[in-house]
């Protein structure tokens, strides 16, 4: 069987209780093509397609916008820009009133919004919006991070200062001191599900948009901003995502008041799918950085003081590179303490799609910048870069304090690596590779241990709230509704599994339904890995208030104290009386108790300033740790994946199956990010890798040929979070790092492990192949 | 001429007289049909959501299901077909097929999008193959890009549903009725189905085939449309006459010619790979590096040649065997050698009516020892940033008795490395002498840089080639392989 490795810990006999490895509640209709994503909902009557025009131009004044072509061509309804938009235009969350959702005057990037067209049929609309005849003037274009930290240095946003000690006297005073730069490259989401919004005009100023987002709320504020009416009038609906990983936090925000906009306008719905290579040139993607570092060790390995600049490609806007740039910063210590530090960001404008949230939320940057900085030491030592990641590690009781002044106070990384160090035979194959490589000319092996810690709760504390509803129904069918989204990640089914539990009914009686602004308002984006923590916590407070007032009715109609009537499973016990949950749900029906509830959770302990760069932003760290070992093909640069351990910590898993499911995939995306993905602009700021015919992520057989994932057994969460479970949706990408490190380790070989690599990301072939002569030419005086 | 066209959609016989031809099977079921579980990732056969099962005769007669991207395929090329979608998996009662149980009991579904391609992939391997081996299944899957599982749990379904399933009782497993209906079906008629003044055309003949283009030159020919396909569904072109080569049984043969192989045109990879891999196994392993599964089931080798690619991977590993193709124009006919077909970028020795008809394999000649090299940013469905090829024989003195090197990526075309044949021929086979030769790659190519490469990285992977072919048949003890069967190296 499938899960017979996981552990599978029963508390109770219903089916579907917490820490089961349930299948995902859409399992049977993912498989038979019945689960419903919005392209696949009947369409209304007289629906227009929509298409959208696009800026050719990096940089450029638009002086004439000639779209008579467009209007006239065949199934065209109408056509809308700037002029067309009743309220502010502007799609950026923020309302900084830097994201036109139609450019005018003055376009910012290939690929920003002109115009949209609406037709009959989707291939009209795309034939229309081609159409268009646009006259720029060229303006001068910065397209890269060089060119924007050369020139003026325009800030998408205000940049943020992380001090801990006097960096400065650290590292005047250091025994040893190495300073160098590290790029990192950007990633593109690549969802299967490309973005899509369904907008249907409703009474007076009412919409109601079906949209492929992570957060509703967001859309329905930029969808009542862009048409000028109250957030009320507008509904925003969700029932799964075909995959987000950040790239559908903001980004559904254009399509849905694209959409909207156009419905309101013309009375019909209105869709709006881009093109597969109109959607990688309109949204955003994870933010390549160039990040400058300094550090100060001691003879043995200890770092004393750091100092790292972590420069960011922000694109034309704001959009999230504020948190994005600000979670670098949070996670450039990795697992690591830093006695002296000083770490800045620098969110830098380019002409270039505006970059927003990717699983990890530049967190996973932050943490590069960290191994890179261990292993120059290690480099620098002679020493294997394990015992200095080790020796780093933060402290338990002591050596705990943050950059950012949070103690880390759930410390298990030094006994979690440990044990995966020892799981995984890593210095008995660390003598063998180094054997293989003696012998093997043309393929070289590499291994490498690295560690992840990852801070849990939003950075925008407000942010760290969630409402529920839940709905028992006289037969005891329960439906339950929650501000968080499916986008593959199993929380439905664990809100479902928490409701279950707490109601003791099998999960086949509790039904998750769509995510929809009408239910639950105010919601927070589902991200920061905090679906579950958030939601799940806001539907059991709901599941707890009718089972209290089940409880209270159960105990005044038999005569029991309260605290005596028993959810157990299947049955419910009061006093002497034993009844099925749907005969109390009848019975207290009957006696007119409410059996609906809403739910509602904050996270405690968390505080943030960030003016200061002071205070407890997380509620609590995830942790995990992965060994890669690689082979580098030296004449290519070409390179495999052997096979990957990997044990990381979930607290006490709600559903390990989902969990391993979530480790598995964000160790491949991460390592995809790291290694072969790679996002080529031209000199003319046009994205040359924009559909999966030039933009590879991992294929079935990149996977690990060895893959064992385990989760980290006995390990409840310190604090109360729901069960005691773990956030598990970000931290293992960047278990990715390990591929990184091993591709280094394999590629330092061919200098006898003289010199550090520095091997940047994305690795790909070309990259590595172009390290290994560098360092040849090193090895050989060149 | 027949006027309509007629497929099954499952044991549904439809038949329809107006459709686009450029209308494809994805755009037919969700738009026209709107059975919506089969999805669109990218429109350009490249991630495969849009998986769908096509049921055909072969040149045999035998039915034979395949994974194919419905995203580029044009509705009219079922003609004579079977379509399966991920909406007749399900059993009489409603049970989930195996292939689809499995990927709910191993967890391979998260978002599901990309979940019903999966299936029908996992479905025709389920069809094809009895409990196929990692490496195999990695290649049936390798079309299939998901972004949430990683993989594995996906890889643990394709051996789980052998367990749930007994292939022999399979609803699918008697192919006899449905190869009867198919073959019902099927008739010499030239096929003519259009709407709004455009045309697609599928000849049954080869003589058809000729005497039609020799009337339409103007027409584009349409084999696995892999390439054609996004010009439709990327570039908006509209075609004004589609002329179909797979009803075409003669263009659809590989012929054993003595000391040839004589490939038709419009033979798949799929069918082509086991008879050229068999005289030549590293071209075998070449092949199953283009496009994947679902593109080598459509996909042809005369259509990798005639739209003229530079990075096609064909061209340099036939190019290095001394390949020839057959031309025919109405019954005129000339044969000349592949390279000589790739005149400049964009262009070829291809005159108004006249199509590639056939490719002229030669037979391995007694100590040949070929080799061939893709090197990408993925080993899978990836097109080459650098495609290497080398026909190599020494004399008794192990000198170079001659060498023909081919690539792909480096030039506008395909094409020959003279100048470092040239270098090598005559003399011994030894490092020293590789790494001359080397420097002399260097002059025969000026690459450009693009996003899959830059030309420094081609350049030097070129050369490089050239040492990994010296090492492969000098050294039987070095491991030059990441992937595939390593020991083609040293075959």
């Amino acid at each position: 069987m499938p899960d017979a490795a996981l552990p599978v810990p029963t508390i109770s006999a219903i089916d579907g209780a917490v820490h089961s490895p349930r299948p995902h509640e859409s399992a049977h209709k993912h498989v038979s093509g019945e689960a419903v994503y919005i392209d696949d909902i009947a369409e209304p009557a007289g629906l227009l397609h929509v298409a959208l025009g696009l800026s050719a131009k990096a940089h450029a004044r638009v002086t004439a916008l000639d779209l008579s072509r467009v209007r006239a061509a065949p199934g065209v309804a109408v056509v809308v820009t700037a002029a067309d938009v009743p309220g502010v235009n502007d799609i950026g969350y923020m309302g900084k009133g830097d994201e036109p959702l139609f450019a005018s005057d003055l376009v910012q990037h290939v690929g920003q919004p002109l115009f949209a067209v609406a037709a009959h049929t989707r291939d009209q609309a795309r034939r229309a919006a081609a159409l268009a005849d646009v006259t720029y003037e060229d303006l001068p274009a910065i397209l890269t991070i060089a060119a924007a930290r050369d020139g003026e240095r325009t800030l998408v946003t205000a940049p943020m200062t992380l001090t801990v000690g006097d960096s400065a006297a650290a590292l005047a005073e250091a025994p040893r001191r190495l300073d160098g730069r590290l790029a990192v490259g950007g990633q593109e989401h690549f969802y299967l599900e490309s973005q899509i919004a369904l907008a249907i005009p409703g009474e007076d100023e009412e919409v109601l948009v079906h949209v492929s987002t992570q957060h509703p709320t967001e859309v329905q504020h930029i969808v009542a901003h862009i048409l000028h009416v109250p957030n009320g009038a507008v509904t925003v609906e969700v029932r799964r995502m075909g995959g987000g990983f950040g790239g559908k936090e903001t980004q559904a925000n254009l399509f849905a008041a694209c959409a909207a906009l156009i419905a309101k306008k013309t009375g019909r719905a209105a869709k709006l799918r881009p093109d597969r290579d109109d959607d990688f040139q309109i949204t955003g993607k994870r933010h390549d950085f160039e990040i400058d570092y300094a550090v100060g060790f001691t003879d043995e390995g200890l770092v004393t003081g750091v100092e790292m600049l972590f420069a960011a490609r922000a694109g034309y806007a704001a959009d999230l590179s504020g948190p994005v740039t600000d979670r670098a910063l949070f996670h450039a210590d990795n697992c690591y303490h830093y006695p002296a530090a000083r770490l800045e960001s620098l969110p830098l404008k380019t002409n270039t799609v505006s970059n927003t949230a990717f699983r990890g939320f530049g967190g996973p940057q932050g943490m590069v910048a960290a191994e890179r900085v261990i292993d120059e030491i290690a480099f620098a030592l002679g020493a294997d870069p394990l015992t200095i990641r080790k020796r780093n590690f933060y402290g338990v009781e002591d050596r705990n304090l943050t950059p950012y002044h949070q103690i880390v106070a759930d410390n298990i990384i030094p006994e979690l690596v440990a044990e995966l160090e020892a799981d995984c035979g890593y210095w008995e194959r660390r003598a063998a590779i180094r054997a293989h490589n003696a012998r093997s000319r043309i393929l070289k092996k590499g291994l490498a241990l690295t560690p992840v810690k990852f801070g849990i709760s939003f950075t925008a504390t407000h942010y760290n709230q969630a409402g529920a509803l839940v709905h028992v129904y006289t037969d005891g069918s329960v439906q339950v509704n929650h501000g968080g989204t499916e986008m593959g990640q199993g929380l439905h089914t664990k809100v479902a599994q928490i409701v279950a539990e707490e109601f003791q009914i099998d999960i086949a009686q509790v039904r998750p339904t769509a995510t929809t602004t009408g239910k639950v308002p105010n919601t927070s984006a589902t991200a920061a890995s905090s679906g579950t923590d958030l939601n799940g916590k806001a539907a059991q407070n709901a599941a707890r208030a009718i089972k209290e007032r089940l409880a209270a009715f159960a105990a005044e109609r038999w005569g029991v104290a309260a605290d005596a009537v028993v959810f157990a499973p299947g049955r419910i016990q009061a006093g002497d009386q034993s009844m099925s949950f749907p005969e109390l749900v009848r019975a207290a029906y009957m006696a007119r108790v409410q059996l609906s509830a809403t739910g509602f959770y904050k996270t405690p302990k968390i505080h943030w300033d960030r003016a200061a760069g002071r205070g407890t932003p997380f509620f609590y760290y995830a942790y995990g740790a992965a060994c890669s070992e690689v082979t580098v093909d030296t004449l290519t640069g070409e390179y495999v994946v052997d096979r990957v351990d990997i044990l990381h910590d979930c607290g006490r898993s709600l559903n390990p199956a989902i969990d391993k499911g979530q480790i598995e995939g964000g160790f491949v995306q991460g390592m995809g990010w790291l290694t072969m993905e790679e996002l080529w602009w031209d000199g003319q700021g046009r994205l040359r890798t924009h559909a999966p015919s030039t933009y590879k992520i991992p294929a079935c057989g990149d996977r690990p040929r060895v893959f064992n994932v385990r989760l980290l057994d006995n390990a409840p969460n310190r604090e109360d979070s729901v069960f005691r479970s773990k956030a598990v949706g970000e931290p293992p990408f960047m278990l990715g790092m390990s591929v990184l490190h091993a591709l280094s380790d394999a590629v330092a070989s061919v200098a006898d492990h003289r010199f550090c690599p520095q091997l940047d990301a994305p690795a790909t072939p070309e990259r590595v192949l172009a390290t290994i002569g560098r360092l040849r030419a090193r090895a050989a005086g060149v | 001429m027949r006027e309509s066209l007629r497929f099954y959609l499952g044991d549904e016989l439809r038949e329809i007289r107006d459709v686009d031809p450029t209308l494809t099977v994805l755009d037919w079921l969700r738009l026209d049909q709107r059975r919506t579980g089969t999805k669109e990732g990218c429109a350009e056969g490249d991630c495969g959501a849009c998986t769908v099962v096509v049921g055909r005769l072969d040149s045999d007669g035998a039915l034979r299901y395949e994974a194919v991207n419905a995203c580029i395929r044009f509705l009219a090329t079922l003609d004579g077909c079977q379509l399966l979608t991920v909406e007749h998996l399900r059993g009489p009662d409603g049970a989930l097929h195996p292939a689809q149980q499995a990927m709910v009991d191993c967890h391979g579904s998260q978002c599901g999008f990309c979940t019903p391609g999966f299936v029908l992939s996992l479905f025709a391997l389920y069809l094809n193959e009895d409990r196929p081996g990692s490496e195999r299944i990695n290649d049936a899957l390798a079309g299939n890009l998901c972004r949430c599982t990683g993989y594995e749990p996906i890889v643990q379904a394709a051996r789980r549903m052998y367990e749930l399933g007994d292939r022999a009782a399979d609803r699918f497993a008697d192919r006899a009725a449905t190869a009867a209906r198919l073959a019902a079906l099927a008739d010499a008629d030239c096929l003519s189905v259009g709407a709004a003044g455009r045309r697609f055309l599928a000849p049954a003949t080869a003589d058809q085939f000729a005497d039609l283009y020799a009337a339409n030159p103007d027409a584009t020919i349409v084999a696995g449309a892999t390439d054609v396909g996004l010009w439709v569904t990327k570039f908006q072109r509209v075609l004004a006459t589609v002329l179909y080569t797979g009803r075409v049984q003669e263009l659809r043969r590989v012929v054993d010619r003595g000391d040839a192989l004589e490939i038709g045109a419009g033979v798949t990879y799929r069918d082509a790979a086991a008879p050229i891999a068999a005289l030549y196994p590293d071209f075998g392993e070449l092949i199953r590096r283009i496009g994947a599964e679902q593109v080598r089931n459509v996909g042809t080798i005369g259509g990798n040649i005639a739209n003229g690619s530079p990075i096609g991977d064909s061209p340099p590993a036939l190019i290095a065997l001394g390949a020839s193709i057959r031309l025919r124009r109405g019954s005129e006919r000339r044969v000349l050698p592949l390279e000589d077909f790739f005149l400049a970028y964009g262009q070829q020795d291809r005159r108004p009516g006249e199509f590639v008809e056939a490719i002229l394999l030669p037979k391995p000649q007694p100590g040949e020892r070929f080799r061939a090299y893709k090197i990408a940013k993925r080993f899978d469905q990836d097109i080459s940033a650098v495609c290497g090829a080398f026909r190599l024989r020494l004399d008794a003195d192990g000198r170079v008795a001659d060498l023909r090197a081919a690539f792909g990526g480096m030039a506008g075309t395909p094409k020959r490395a003279s100048g470092t044949e040239a270098a090598l021929i005559g003399l011994p086979w030894t490092e020293a002498n590789v790494r001359a030769a080397m420097t002399a790659l260097r002059g025969d190519f000026t690459p450009l840089s693009d996003w899959r490469a830059s030309a420094a990285y081609r350049s030097e992977v070129a050369a490089n080639l050239l040492l990994k072919l010296y090492v492969e048949t000098t050294d039987p003890d070095a491991d030059t392989r990441l992937v595939g069967d390593r020991r083609l190296a040293h075959a």
